[in-house]
């Protein structure tokens, strides 16, 4: 909400509270009647010197003309009423409302506030059961224990005329579960407790900038060619500075991106090559990263079918994550170093197409293409700082599209080591929760 | 009907559990703890029945089951599908691409008989 409606609505309140008539404020204050009637009717907009000026001739505080505390309220109820248009709230009287009963004005915006927050909060937690790897890891090992515990004790209570041998070895069973049980439990307990509450973990700036896109999708209209939207603007909705700052320059990026490779034409070609990344950066000219980039941003329901993206830094770090079902993506510390992703940082410009398997539960079959490109022009005797991205297709997506592959060998990748069941690996740097860990 | 049973699970006290209810009830039971080789396990046992564990370190139990379903050997085996999750999301899936039944754990042994019998009768 704008400031300048308000104000104007306050000042022709504040001047019928007066007793003054339009003409007689404007002389006053040396402007013209019919220039103070625009503003009234929130026409013009209204300057610091004028506004003061008002403010002394009708002898209220400044503030009280202008917006503060007000315009957020009035913005509050605004949104209170979008979000239950069932409740048909007077829109047209809002300000009327506002100003005549500013007390009950302000717990109405209150409460809403207060409503948006919970259902953030609910968001996360219902986020967290469904998509948290580690908390879903370990209910699962629970679950498991528990199915054995069940069974045996039923064996052990049913069976007539069980003999010593087989009672002493269910026995012994239901004692190892049991104490497995209560070890999963006790690493549960101490995972939720460190989670902390639901209220901070939702403004992990990575966690903002994800519930941003699961929100709003990864397709951004008002960013592509012709399009009036502007990343500062879009970022600015987000509410911690490093979350804005990597969203703004995530849409900087988007933007160019749409530019060298417009919808329409972008979507053609996926109708003719599929989701091969290669071919897309062929036909508009543009570097594999570029396409890969383009192909995660087109519209969903346009698409062949799903797909995944992650983009790294040379340090590992991970700066951008489209998750797809089927490839876990750490939700915190470091992913797996078999993923193609940081493969492809050691060799540097070479595109590379690998299908990959994710060890563990839900863990699906994709094609993934990655490569490391140069962010910058290097400098003279610099070398060139990298970024590596990743394009995650679902083998039978990229099949159906016609990349059948090489070949090769399918290449089993892990989610993050706390979750990954591959017994022995080289590059294991922290026990398994799903192994003997916990 | 035969009562030769190849049940795919890692879990080793699940798979004693198991393995002793359903040969008390007169059934030979296989036991198999890796997904990877499982469809090959198949044909080379060629049980009457397979009990399967969704997740399964080296393949995924849905997978195997894809696989099973596009062979005409195994087309039609009856597959008892084993899951700790019992979202109806999971049992869609299960569902699609054809287990015969879908079970949550963790499932009471009565169940689990039940369940075996019907399938191999049905």
């Amino acid at each position: 909400m704008s400031r300048e409606p308000l104000t104007g609505s306050r000042i022709r309140e504040r001047r019928g509270i007066a007793g003054l008539r339009q003409v007689d404020l404007a002389r006053s204050v040396g402007i013209s009647a019919s220039y103070l009637n625009l503003i009234e009717h929130n026409r013009r907009r209204i300057g610091g010197k004028l506004l003061l000026q008002i403010a002394e001739a009708l002898e209220v505080e400044p503030a009280l003309l202008s917006e503060g505390a007000e315009a957020r309220v009035v913005a509050a109820l605004r949104e209170a009423a979008a979000d239950r248009a069932d409740a048909a709230a007077e829109l047209d009287r809002i300000d009327e409302f506002a100003g005549r009963f500013p007390g009950w004005a302000r717990l109405l915006a209150e409460l809403q506030g207060r409503g948006v927050a919970l259902e953030q909060i609910v968001e996360t937690l219902t986020d967290r059961l469904a998509h948290d790897p580690h908390l879903a890891a370990s209910l699962h090992e629970v679950l498991s224990t528990v199915t054995a515990i069940r069974s045996t004790a039923a064996i052990l209570s049913d069976t007539a005329g069980l003999e010593p041998e087989w009672r002493d070895r269910f026995q012994r069973n239901i004692r190892e579960d049991s104490k497995r049980l209560a070890e999963s439990v006790q690493g549960l307990v101490t995972y939720l407790d460190n989670a902390g509450d639901a209220g901070s973990g939702a403004t992990s700036p990575q966690e903002e900038i994800e519930r941003h896109h699961a929100e709003h999708g990864y397709h951004v209209p008002s960013l592509e060619p012709g399009g009036d939207g502007d990343p500062a603007e879009i970022a600015s909705g987000l509410g911690s500075a490093t979350a804005r700052f990597a969203m703004e320059r995530h849409l900087r990026r988007y933007r160019s991106d749409a530019a060298a490779m417009p919808l329409e034409p972008a979507l053609d070609q996926v109708a003719r090559t599929g989701l091969d990344p290669l071919a897309f950066a062929r036909a508009f000219g543009t570097d594999c990263a570029a396409a890969m980039r383009r192909l995660a941003a087109l519209p969903q329901d346009r698409m062949p079918g799903p797909l995944g993206a992650v983009i790294c830094d040379a340090s590992g770090t991970l700066t951008f994550r489209r998750p797809v079902e089927g490839f876990a993506l750490p939700r915190f510390g470091a992913a797996c170093p078999f993923w193609p992703l940081f493969q492809a940082l050691s060799r540097p410009q070479v595109p590379l197409s690998v299908p990959v398997a994710q060890a563990g539960r839900d863990g699906g079959r994709f094609r993934a293409y990655a490569v490391a490109q140069p962010v910058l022009a290097a400098d003279f005797n610099a070398d060139p700082l990298l970024e590596a991205t990743m394009l995650l297709v679902p083998e039978e997506i990229a099949v159906q599209t016609g990349d059948h592959g090489d070949g090769a060998t399918v290449r089993q990748v892990g989610p993050a080591c706390r979750i990954c069941p591959q017994p022995s690996c080289p590059a294991r740097r922290e026990p398994s929760i799903l192994a003997d860990g916990f | 009907m035969g009562k030769h049973v190849l049940l795919i699970e890692d879990e080793p006290n699940i798979i004693e559990a198991i393995r002793f209810i359903l040969s008390r009830d007169g059934w030979e039971v296989d036991t198999h703890a890796n997904g990877q080789d499982a469809v090959e396990l198949v044909r080379r046992k060629s049980p009457d029945l397979v009990i399967l564990d969704v997740m399964l370190p080296g393949k995924s139990g849905y997978d195997i089951l894809r696989e099973l379903r596009s062979d005409p050997g195994s087309e039609g085996l009856p597959v008892l599908m084993l899951t700790a999750r019992g979202q109806a999301k999971d049992r869609e899936l299960a569902e699609r691409i054809g287990a015969s039944r879908f079970m949550t754990k963790p499932f009471s042994n009565a169940d689990m008989l039940d369940a075996v019998r019907d399938l191999v009768s049905a």
